[in-house]
């Protein structure tokens, strides 16, 4: 099945013994000069690349205070050692949190420090290399940016921060990862990760509208650039095909039917995702987010929801106000950004939306707690209602449901193994493996609890394990979206047949 | 009065300038740095109170530690703790006991004493794990081996000094209180107590250089240090501010 070891699902996870090397060969494909100009870097690697490289370190520590700590604070405790997913699935030691970090900070030390400039070898400081530079590209694309590592560090230093720095240099000095650059570029000329243009959209959503239809008989719509709808949903765009993300958005689309909502889509922000994170390019990801204030305004919506995805909730709910903002031209009454499983947690509460959870009883269900929305987010407004509220969506719509051990869901939650900008098939092997932890608990579940189904919030998540869990003995369908559990079980009051006035748009 | 008391006396102002300058210098710049971004580690605590109390967890008791991992919990607890006992104890050769505010330092003595004993179980058992678990090994340098030595050393010595060969006591006093007004007095010439001495000096010459920076570091970073309501307030930093009055790009 695959030209490398898949990990063996052993009875406990166990800390392994490190091998050196095992990933060294790992590293996505290089962005080529068409992807990376456009987002204002150069196109190959540049003549004076150290010295640019050590000035944009300089530049990156004058302005992340997260950068300069982080780079000063640690003091090898070891206490990350065993957290990393990615460690725990390759035993290659350069995958340790904290000799991820090293790699950037050896050369913090040599430039920017004393003890590193008069005595190198005492604190490891080095050089920035070819070889040192090839480590930064491979090792900080093995590091989905998932924050697990900062729970556990007692300074809170998060290697995510580190990672993104590291590929922020490397992209000014004309090293860019193809799969995150090309993909910025689509969203900057068409709107979406996916490049799909309105008319594509337009086809799509046609589409889902006939087939709800003829599933239950209700005129659902999926309205898209509708001017003066109250509410702009904005997803992540394999929502619109993908399996089984589209499920998920026809649960959307469900919910906001049956709460009577005015609500629309936009193709100018037809993308929730914000790959300009993964590359830790403020700018960037700014371009990226003002495109939904631009919708937002033209389309003159009070509310913004946002679908299942985690580092897209991430720049949400954390950056897009900062980035975006201020958002006094929407509805005061409500958060902004909300997602959309506030928003169903809360028509669930008021009792506006109503179950039959008999049609999930096929299923026994647990949670996959997305590494960004569990650690860089909240829902509610209570800390830590980004896990209570999906899991209540879930328990509102289904009878069986249970969750993987203590450890493993939380704030300690497992990456997918895919995230950070690392969904890309020239980096197969590391996702298999970075999924061990993951899959390893699924199979707890599944063998103790008769688990079936496995629920995300997270379109990587999503493409992640429909891709990596056949790997490990699972089924594809074995992943599910949280509405789509909530499509499967909601009760449309207006079915069947009743066709009155639902839409007035 | 010796030229080694001069010698000695000249190491300290000159160490206390170093680590007050270079710990100013460091401060400053992790203050003056911004934050741009909302990068709490959540769950996180939704107001001020929260974030006091959450960083309380983090210095007093190693919350994030105690989670990650027992064994590095418990020594490196164990040696902090004593270290601050030990350092608290030493404020005896410093100030004027009878005084009334300083009536804590009497009376912490008999613990200060015995945590030598616990700051070198901690150090070892850091030291063990710096060197028995592969993982650990394969992440240090010989500066993070040098640094337990010296720590090592320092408590060894002054352990030394209170249990097996003492040194004058008054006489130390006398030199650190003459310190404090200018005015050098005799050290007692014991090896013991000379070698404590100069480890310590070396301490607090290497502290603003070095990753004992995690001490003032820990209260500037901003996954612990941040209230999460990025929805409720908008956070925008200095730089990213101009990049909006710059245009619209």
């Amino acid at each position: 099945m695959a030209d490398f070891e898949v990990p063996e699902l052993k009875e406990y996870i166990e800390v392994p013994k490190y091998v050196d090397g095992t990933m060294a060969h790992s590293a996505p494909f290089i962005a080529k000069p068409q992807f990376q100009e456009p987002l204002g870097y150069p196109g190959e690697l540049v003549d004076n690349w150290q010295e640019k490289a050590i000035e944009k370190m300089g530049d990156l520590k004058s302005r992340y205070r997260s950068f300069q700590v982080f780079l000063d604070a640690c003091v090898k405790c070891g206490a990350c050692t065993d957290k990393c997913h990615y460690y725990l699935g390759t035993k290659d030691p350069k995958n340790m949190p904290v000799a991820r970090q090293d790699l950037l900070r050896k050369v913090y030390r040599r430039y920017y420090t004393f003890a590193g400039k008069y005595f190198p070898k005492l604190v490891g400081a080095v050089d920035l290399t070819k070889e040192v530079l090839d480590d930064w590209y491979s090792y900080f694309h093995q590091c989905s940016q998932c924050r697990r590592c900062s729970v556990y560090c007692p300074y809170g230093i998060d290697t995510a921060e580190i990672s993104m720095a590291a590929r922020e240099i490397m992209d000014s000095i004309g090293v860019g990862q193809k799969y995150c650059n090309e993909i910025i570029g689509k969203v900057f000329t068409i709107g979406n990760n996916l490049g799909l243009p309105q008319r594509a959209l337009v086809d799509t959503l046609e589409g889902l509208e006939e087939e709800t239809e003829e599933d239950t008989g209700v005129p659902v719509k999926f309205p898209l650039d509708v001017k003066g709808a109250e509410i702009l949903l904005v997803t992540p765009s394999a929502d619109f095909f993908a399996e089984p993300h589209v499920d998920g958005l026809i649960g959307y689309a469900k919910v906001f039917h049956e709460a009577g909502a005015s609500w629309t889509m936009s193709s100018h922000a037809s993308e929730a995702g914000n790959f300009g994170m993964f590359l830790g390019s403020y700018e960037n990801m700014r371009k990226i987010a003002l495109r939904i204030r631009e919708a937002a305004i033209e389309l003159g919506v009070k509310r913004i929801v946002f679908g299942e995805c985690g580092h897209a909730w991430r720049v949400a709910y954390a950056f897009l106000n900062t980035l975006a903002g201020p958002f006094d031209f929407l509805d005061p009454r409500y958060p902004v950004p909300q997602h959309i499983c506030e928003y169903t947690y809360d028509l669930i509460q008021q009792g506006k939306i109503k179950f039959d959870k008999s049609a999930n009883d096929h299923m026994t269900l647990t949670f996959h707690d997305s590494c960004n929305v569990a650690r860089a987010t909240r829902m509610g407004d209570k800390p830590g209602g980004q896990f209570d509220i999906p899991r209540a969506v879930i328990k509102a719509a289904c009878n069986n449901y249970v969750d993987m051990p203590n450890g493993t869901i939380g704030e300690a939650t497992f990456c997918c193994g895919g995230g950070g900008g690392l969904l890309t098939d020239d980096l197969m092997e590391l996702r298999v493996k970075g999924a061990m932890p993951r899959m390893h608990a699924l199979k707890t579940v599944t063998e103790e609890d008769g688990v079936t189904h496995m629920a995300a919030i997270c379109a990587i998540c999503k493409s992640q394990f429909t891709k990596v869990s056949p790997y490990y003995g699972f089924t594809m369908d074995q992943i599910v979206s949280v509405h789509q559990l909530v499509s499967d079980a909601i009760i449309l009051s207006d079915a069947p047949g009743d066709d009155d006035d639902s839409d007035e748009e | 009065m010796s030229a080694l008391s001069v010698t000695y006396a000249i190491l300290f102002y000159l160490a206390t300038a170093v680590l007050v300058a270079g710990l100013v210098y460091k401060i400053r710049q992790y203050a003056i740095t911004p934050a741009p971004l909302k990068i709490a580690t959540t769950p996180a605590p939704v107001t001020q109170t929260g974030v006091v109390i959450r960083m309380a967890r983090e210095v007093v008791l190693f919350a994030s530690l105690f989670k990650s991992n027992k064994w590095i919990w418990l020594f490196g607890w164990m040696f902090h703790v004593a270290l601050l006992l030990i350092v608290l104890r030493h404020f005896r050769y410093f100030v004027d006991t009878s005084s009334v505010i300083w009536f804590w330092v009497p009376l912490i003595q008999p613990f200060g004493k015995y945590a030598a004993f616990a700051m070198l179980a901690g150090l070892g058992g850091l030291w063990a794990r710096r060197i028995l678990v592969d993982r650990v090994r394969y992440i240090s340098s010989p500066s993070d081996h040098l640094m337990l030595a010296l720590l090592v050393g320092i408590g060894a010595s002054g352990a030394m000094m209170k249990f097996v060969s003492h040194t004058d006591i008054v006489m130390v006093k006398n030199f650190f209180t003459g310190l404090l007004s200018f005015n050098i007095q005799t050290l007692p010439n014991d090896t013991p107590l000379l070698i404590h001495l100069a480890l310590v000096i070396t301490l607090m010459f290497i502290f603003p250089v070095s990753k004992l920076l995690h001490a003032p570091g820990v209260f500037f970073c901003p996954t612990r240090n941040q209230i999460d309501n990025p929805r409720e307030k908008r956070h925008l930093s200095p730089w990213a501010a101009k990049l909006e009055t710059q245009g619209e790009k």
